[in-house]
């Protein structure tokens, strides 16, 4: 993007060099706004393909502080022979250049992904993320969930990761001290942006006309179900699956300091064989031993393990947590409502 | 279409045409909306491909559609056919069931140029559909009209094609399921949450229950006809409450609270836990 278009809001004009010579700090995104028919065409090829996960491109403007999703499209499904790799990037290219001989905005802002009951927190997330990373300065991630859909409930996420939790990535370097040094928690390394939903005012004219005039939609009925129980069901399920994933991490962690601490002992003791040794060939008046011996494997450091697992493991876990707070209170409505229903 | 008094035109009606009918879903009015606002500025109106699928019962479903450039002057209609062959194939791919229904073009009424376009499309698929979209709103609404054509012949020769309009079905379920508000309005700060959903429906059941008091109200008093039909539907619904009795019931109210506080006690349990192991996690010094 040229530099001159990204200063779309200055007061005070510049000349040319000086703005080719300042580094622009690029405004924080702080929200992302979508048009109502990326919306409606990311749930339809969501729903099309559930239960099966899929993913598209989105493709919009980076606009100062505001990233405007305009449009997208979708993926093929993707076997997983290494022919259909360069298929893909086919698509990908044919598509960006038919959608730009109809005047669609052709700028890649992000790539949007659905997942069941929210457990889309992977190692894979992030490397997707790192990879646009480096070509697109600014993008987003939206996800969606489609069981949640049936409950009334638009589930509809945008996501990027924070900054420093990147550059740690980028280091791939994941100990306690790092880690410490940064103060990054679990919570850091998904930023949420929030979603504003804009709509061209032809469009706005044409569903305010074909809007039923029922005071009651299929939303409503959707909302007012009784039956959560399934979705509940599978959402602690889930849950228990992560608890285990995560023991399993801290167990892992367990060991290492286990072995660590094995190792500082062993360390020790030998440390004191030779000063004993030492001793004695001073008072035999020979050369002192070196206090250290690298060679010796009790001395080799022992990686620790890195956190990031049990990191995306958490934020599952919360999300899941969230995720039934959220039934539960709807729930909770519902059930006071049929109470008072029923004393009539 | 015009018919003399002397020779008798002969209208090939098939069978299925008379049962047929469409629906359409809201992404495709999206997308032609959006379409005519991008097109380039010296088209007057745009022009594209409608895919979607046969239901069992006759019906076409048009679930997607893609613009196709074309050229348009008084003479002769060029369609970009090249570049409709190649959306094609790239939306197979993604949806394969999706096969070309028919086509669109904004605009209100059928042009002497849709019929050359329609036969164009008629070589792709046997009866398309021609779907017209009014986005300038000259009769002071949105018309979106549905034909499908039939070719008018004398004796052997083809002389004319008739659009015949065909019944469309408009219903927008899944926009519904999203909610109009957000699909109405032409900037929505933020996407409402569960529960904000949750309070929206219930003030709308409570409208509508208040309407239903009224209504009876007004009828006990006299003041509004009473209309059996409307009285059995009430009667319908309020009898469709299972009859349970008070202790049952609460019972059951009782269980299913309970169910549900302690999952969520559970949830925050598991949460406590979490910030705990955090914390042991990344406190542990290595000394």
């Amino acid at each position: 993007m040229d530099k001159l278009e990204l200063d779309g809001i200055p007061t005070t004009t510049r000349s040319f060099l000086q703005v080719a010579a300042t580094e622009e700090a690029a405004p924080p995104l702080r929200v992302v706004q979508i048009e109502g028919l990326v919306i409606l065409k990311i749930i339809k090829h969501c729903k099309d393909h559930s239960p099966s996960l899929v993913t598209g491109q989105l493709l919009g403007l980076d606009v100062g502080s505001v990233l405007e999703v305009t449009n997208c499209f979708p993926f093929p499904m993707r076997e997983e022979d290494e022919e259909i790799e360069a298929d893909g990037a086919n698509y990908q290219l044919e598509m960006m250049r038919c959608l730009r001989e109809v005047n669609v905005d052709n700028n890649t802002v992000g790539w949007y992904q659905s997942t069941l009951l929210g457990s889309f927190q992977t190692v894979e997330l992030i490397e997707t993320f790192m990879n646009y990373q480096e070509n697109i300065r600014r993008c987003v991630c939206i996800i969606y969930d489609p069981s949640r859909s049936d409950q009334g409930v638009l589930a509809l996420k945008a996501l990027k990761l924070s900054d420093s939790f990147m550059e740690l990535y980028r280091s791939n370097n994941f100990t306690g001290e790092k880690l410490r040094e940064k103060n990054l928690s679990w919570v850091d390394i998904f930023e949420e942006i929030p979603i504003k939903v804009s709509n061209s005012a032809l469009i706005s004219a044409f569903m305010t006309e074909l809007e039923p005039d029922t005071p009651v939609t299929q939303c409503d009925y959707d909302r007012l179900q009784l039956s959560t129980s399934s979705l509940m069901e599978r959402n602690v399920e889930f849950l228990i699956e992560c608890m285990d994933d995560l023991s399993l991490e801290q167990q892992k962690f367990q060991f290492f300091y286990r072995s660590l601490s094995r190792q500082q002992a062993q360390q020790q003791a030998w440390l004191q064989k030779r000063r004993a040794e030492n001793m004695a060939r001073k008072s035999a008046g020979e050369e002192p031993l070196p206090e250290e011996d690298p060679s010796n494997p009790i001395f080799k450091p022992l990686p620790e393990p890195s956190r990031l697992e049990s990191f995306l493991i958490t934020n599952q876990i919360s999300n899941y947590c969230n995720q039934i707070n959220g039934v539960s209170g709807q729930s909770f409505n519902r059930l006071y409502l049929m109470k008072a229903l029923h004393e009539d | 279409m015009a018919s003399s008094d002397r020779t008798v035109l002969q209208f090939s009606l098939s069978s299925s045409s008379q049962s047929l009918s469409a629906k359409v879903h809201p992404l495709v009015i999206f997308n032609i909306c959006d379409c005519y606002v991008r097109r380039p500025d010296q088209a007057d109106r745009v022009i594209g491909t409608l895919l979607g699928s046969v239901l069992p019962d006759g019906t076409v479903d048009i679930r997607n559609s893609y613009a196709v450039p074309h050229n348009e002057s008084i003479e002769q209609v060029a369609l970009d056919i090249e570049y409709h062959h190649n959306m094609l194939i790239s939306h197979q791919k993604v949806n394969p069931k999706e096969i070309i229904v028919g086509w669109y073009s904004t605009g209100l009424g059928v042009t002497g140029g849709s019929a050359l376009i329609h036969e164009f499309y008629s070589r792709e698929v046997q009866n398309p559909i021609h779907l017209t979209v009014d986005t300038g709103f000259t009769n002071g609404g949105g018309t979106i009209k549905a034909y499908v054509s039939h070719n008018l012949s004398l004796g052997d020769r083809q002389i004319a094609a008739q659009f015949q309009e065909i019944p469309l079905d408009l219903r927008m379920v899944e926009a519904e399921r999203i909610g109009f508000d957000m699909l109405k309005a032409t900037a929505v700060d933020k996407i409402p949450s569960d529960l904000e959903g949750m309070e929206a429906s219930m003030q709308h059941l409570l409208v509508l229950i208040d309407d239903i008091y009224k209504y009876v109200d007004d009828v006990v008093e006299g003041r509004v006809a009473p209309d059996n039909k409307i009285g059995r539907f009430i009667s319908d619904a309020v009898g469709s409450l299972p009859k349970v009795s008070p202790p049952v019931f609460d019972k059951l109210v009782n269980d299913c609270l309970q169910d549900h506080l302690l999952l969520l006690y559970l949830s925050s349990i598991t949460r406590t836990q979490l910030s705990l192991a955090e914390k042991l996690n990344t406190a542990a010094q290595i000394l």
